[in-house]
């Protein structure tokens, strides 16, 4: 190993308007290793890597790529200094096969057919390299999401790149993909390729990272050997302050059934079955947690409970039938018949974004008589319950009169859950509820969720976040294309477990896990795919 | 923060749009050989230094402010309202067949069913379109703008087929009784020894007008269904979680919309003309498309924006009258200050925004 980073960064400060986004933010990143920069939303990470790809122009420092010094104006400056990125939401052509995408952008000439001949060789010794096999031919749509990520991959060492950076790569997969994608860039690093890692979960930057530098507040706070350190201090470097990692409960005693769900089907506008019989209850006193890849059926399901998507099934609530389309099936028949809801997108659904604090603190419940004065809105009754609710919440600013999107995710989640929990519903749906929150806020909520089942109420809990079902939930269901592959007690299952229930794997295989899990993800796009025409 | 304080985007940047405007008709009056410092003097006298000018601006105004808020409360549920002009025209009809069929005991008795009729056919005529929307998904600046052709249409065929007195060789409905007839600001201002407004439009419905704006921001930012409608608009996933159907919404948004449409008709119709005559909506619907987008949808802006359109209608005539400038390029000033105000609107407002924040990075 040489001394020159294959990355040095020198006092890259970057200023949105008057947030300054990156500080004087100086980094090495040394050739052939992993090296992850954790940090909360809004910390500064991705500025900092949009400035290294060349989307945005640093209002001062440097940028030396292997040891010179480098003027990185767009992303093709990053990708000839041989730099390449693979970013969260991936930049696929969905009806294009594996090997246009390839080459999309890096053909050789005019004609395409020897630019796809060369790229089918290089797919087919990288694949052997580096365990990044997918079928070239196969169009991307087609593809699962683990597989998109690879042929992003793909696309980037394609370009030369020696230098691979990487944007949240395991928001949208699989335990057992993720795992894959590791095994992926332990090769890569073994090759002497350079990976930096961007990521909001500690576990991942304690698993495979050599090094790992902390941001807070645009600034780089730290920068320390994985190795040297633990969890709980990466998780102090990045909230400022002492933070509990585990949440402090006691075992859950469950009582009545409250609501009951029984062979819940629901068909989407684009004619795809998104639920496929979905049955579960859900008890006073207890938090059920679905856990699931995004996109397999968790989403519908809440939808169908909060009274915005209209089903076939039963659900019945205290014993009473909820109906499931027509009249009487609305976001506010839910709420009274007490079931409040924290929906998974608070910018798209839980919040209107322009709309004041205030206005916020009873969307949904905006019609309770309560609220009204004669013909008008009693809007003095409204601001006044709202800055109660915010002092309580601890809402920062605790001003009612700030628009919505001038709060950070944190705070709009704050908003959302104390306009949701100060109702009282016997029944509380909870969508991703630290999607995009800080560390400090989601130690708050998840007090909050708890403190909330120990008075009795029964909390349906969707996360992505395997972590979190684990840390919360009293009973686990994991969903996997529009189904329930099974239930699990928490004590009595592990990761590795769930994982595969959430490829659809429901038996432990006895070859390797990857292949089982790739063949039931492939089972299913094949499914979706034939269900499209 | 990362914008310019509210007053510089409600008042500035439309200020600075309308002297763009302004001196781009000005080079535009330069090149037809013509004094463009006389033509402003013109305008400005022939419109606003005379009570009569004034009771031809405050008529032209009244209009607009109709038009202005029917685009601006489809605007607030994110619907884009071309239909105003159709509206109006049906509007029209049903004001004519309250006027010439209800006998009426006194003109204020008249105002109220009249306006009820005007707004119930106008609505009316946005409940189609607002239907289709909402159930069917046809985009409703489709429908509205076909709607406009088919009022005309049908406005065509009830006056000549059907209202038109026998014997008449104009399409339009016999003079409205005298008792529908609407105080004219002349009738209410005038008196003998001082003779304001004489012979100008200008008439009651001015004050309906205004009470319509008062009523529209009571509706949009203090009323439950204003905040359902306003919440419809920012984001139609989010009003589906609160439980607002976005067909009631559509529907109802739709339907106070062509109803304010509608009730320009009572300024026309009845307060002007004291007849239906075809084509009595002269493109006012269309105004108020910029009057809206100028006016941010904001009541009172709607009322200064309806006030500047009413004037370039009153100067436009005036210049017409008195110089050799010709009556189309007049419709050219006009549409500078809609091009300005309503299409490049953010040409003014982005580099406005930049000059903000360098002096507040300046001074911080």
């Amino acid at each position: 190993m040489t001394d020159t980073p294959a990355i040095e960064l020198k006092g890259i400060s970057k200023a949105f308007g008057p947030v300054q986004a990156n500080k004087d933010i100086s980094i090495r990143v040394m050739p052939g290793t992993i090296h992850g920069i954790i940090g909360e939303n809004g910390a500064g990470k991705s500025t900092l890597m949009s400035i290294l790809y060349g989307f945005y122009k640093a209002d001062a420092g440097e940028i030396w790529v292997n040891g010179s010094h480098k003027d990185i104006t767009d992303s093709q400056a990053a990708i000839s200094a041989g730099i390449g990125m693979v970013f969260q939401h991936f930049k696929l052509v969905q009806n294009f096969t594996v090997l246009e995408n390839i080459i999309l952008g890096a053909e050789d000439g005019p004609m395409l057919r020897p630019s796809l001949a060369r790229a089918r060789g290089v797919l087919k010794q990288l694949a052997e390299e580096y365990e990044l096999s997918v079928d070239p031919d196969e169009l991307v749509e087609n593809l699962s999401v683990g597989h998109q990520q690879r042929v992003e991959i793909l696309k980037a060492l394609y370009r030369q790149a020696d230098i691979l950076i990487l944007d949240e790569p395991t928001g949208v997969l699989t335990p057992a993909e993720a795992d894959h994608l590791f095994r992926i860039l332990d090769h890569l690093r073994a090759e002497g390729k350079t990976v930096i890692l961007i990521t909001h979960k500690l576990r991942e930057i304690m698993e495979i990272t050599d090094t790992v530098s902390v941001m807070r507040r645009g600034e780089m706070t730290a920068t320390v050997k994985t190795a040297e350190t633990s969890p709980e201090q990466l998780a102090e470097l990045m909230v400022g302050r002492k933070v509990l990692l585990r949440v402090d409960k006691t075992p859950a005693r469950p009582g009545a059934v409250l609501l009951d769900v029984q062979n819940l089907r629901h068909v989407d506008d684009a004619g795809v079955e998104r639920l496929k019989g979905v049955s579960l209850q859900l008890r006073a006193g207890e938090v059920l947690g679905i856990a699931g890849v995004a996109g397999n059926g968790q989403s519908e399901l809440l939808e169908v409970l909060g009274g915005y998507a209209d089903a076939t099934g039963s659900v019945t609530m205290k014993g009473a039938p909820l109906p499931l389309s027509g009249a009487g099936s609305d976001g506010s028949a839910r709420r009274a018949a007490g079931i409040g809801h924290v929906p998974e997108d608070r910018q798209e659904e839980g919040l209107i974004m322009p709309y004041t604090a205030w206005e916020n603190t009873v969307f949904g419940y905006h019609r309770d008589p309560r609220y009204q004065s004669g013909l008008l809105m009693n809007n003095a009754l409204i601001k006044q319950e709202a800055q109660d609710k915010m002092t309580r919440y601890d809402v920062r600013p605790p001003n009612p009169n700030l628009a919505a999107r001038n709060f950070s995710g944190g705070n709009q989640q704050k908003i959302v859950l104390a306009r949701e929990i100060e109702r009282d519903p016997d029944v509380l749906l909870i969508g991703q509820p630290t999607r995009g929150v800080d560390i400090g806020a989601i130690e708050f909520i998840h007090q909050e969720i708890i403190r909330l089942r120990d008075k009795g109420k029964a909390i349906l809990l969707v996360s992505v976040e395997l972590d979190e079902i684990f840390s919360l939930s009293d009973r686990i269901a994991v969903m996997f294309d529009g189904q329930i592959m099974g239930e699990r007690m928490p004590a009595e299952t592990d990761q590795t477990e769930l994982g595969l229930l959430m490829a659809g794997v429901t038996e432990r295989p006895e070859g390797s896990l990857i292949a089982a899990v790739d063949a039931s993800l492939h089972e299913k796009e094949a499914r979706e795919a034939g269900q499209h025409d | 923060m990362d914008k310019m304080p509210a007053w510089a985007d409600a008042v500035l940047v439309p200020l600075i749009s309308i002297l763009l405007a302004a001196i781009l008709s000005a080079l535009v009056i330069l090149a037809i050989g013509e004094n463009p410092v006389e033509a402003f003097k013109l305008m400005v006298d022939g419109a606003l230094m005379r009570s009569t000018g004034w009771g031809y601006t405050l008529y032209y105004t009244t209009n607009f402010i109709f038009t202005g808020l029917c685009v601006a409360v489809a605007f607030h549920a994110k619907m884009f309202n071309i239909g105003g002009e159709g509206q109006a025209m049906v509007g029209g009809l049903g004001v004519a067949l309250a006027c010439l069929f209800i006998p009426f005991p006194h003109w204020s008795v008249a105002l109220i069913v009249a306006t009820l009729a005007a707004a119930a056919f106008g609505a009316a005529w946005a409940f189609i379109p607002a239907w289709l929307q909402a159930k069917r998904g046809s985009h409703i600046v489709i429908t509205t703008i076909m709607f406009n052709f088919i009022a005309a249409a049908l406005l065509n065929y009830v006056l000549v087929n059907l209202l038109r007195p026998v014997g008449a060789m104009e399409p339009a409905t016999a003079g409205f009784p005298a008792v529908t007839h609407l105080p004219t600001f002349q009738d209410m201002f005038a008196s003998e020894g001082n003779p304001l407004f004489r012979g100008s439009p200008a008439n009651v419905t001015f004050f309906l007008a205004v009470a319509a704006c008062i009523a529209f921001w009571f509706l949009i930012w203090r009323t439950k269904l204003g905040y359902e409608i306003r919440a419809f608009g920012h984001s139609e996933s989010a009003a589906r979680y609160a439980g607002i159907s976005p067909v009631r919404i559509t529907v109802i948004a739709m339907l106070i919309s062509g109803g304010l449409a509608g009730m320009m008709a009572l300024n026309t119709t009845m307060g002007e003309a004291e007849r239906l005559v075809l084509n009595a909506t002269e493109g006012a619907g269309f105004i108020g498309i910029a009057v809206a987008l100028m006016g941010r949808s904001h009541p009172v802006g709607v009322f200064l924006a309806a006030l500047l359109f009413g004037f370039l209608y009153q100067g436009g005539a005036e210049l017409a009258l008195w110089t050799s400038i010709p009556r189309e390029l007049i419709t050219v000033i006009q549409a500078l200050v809609i091009l300005f105000t309503g299409a490049l609107d953010n040409m003014v407002r982005m580099p406005l925004e930049k000059l903000f924040l360098a002096t507040r990075r300046r001074s911080s």
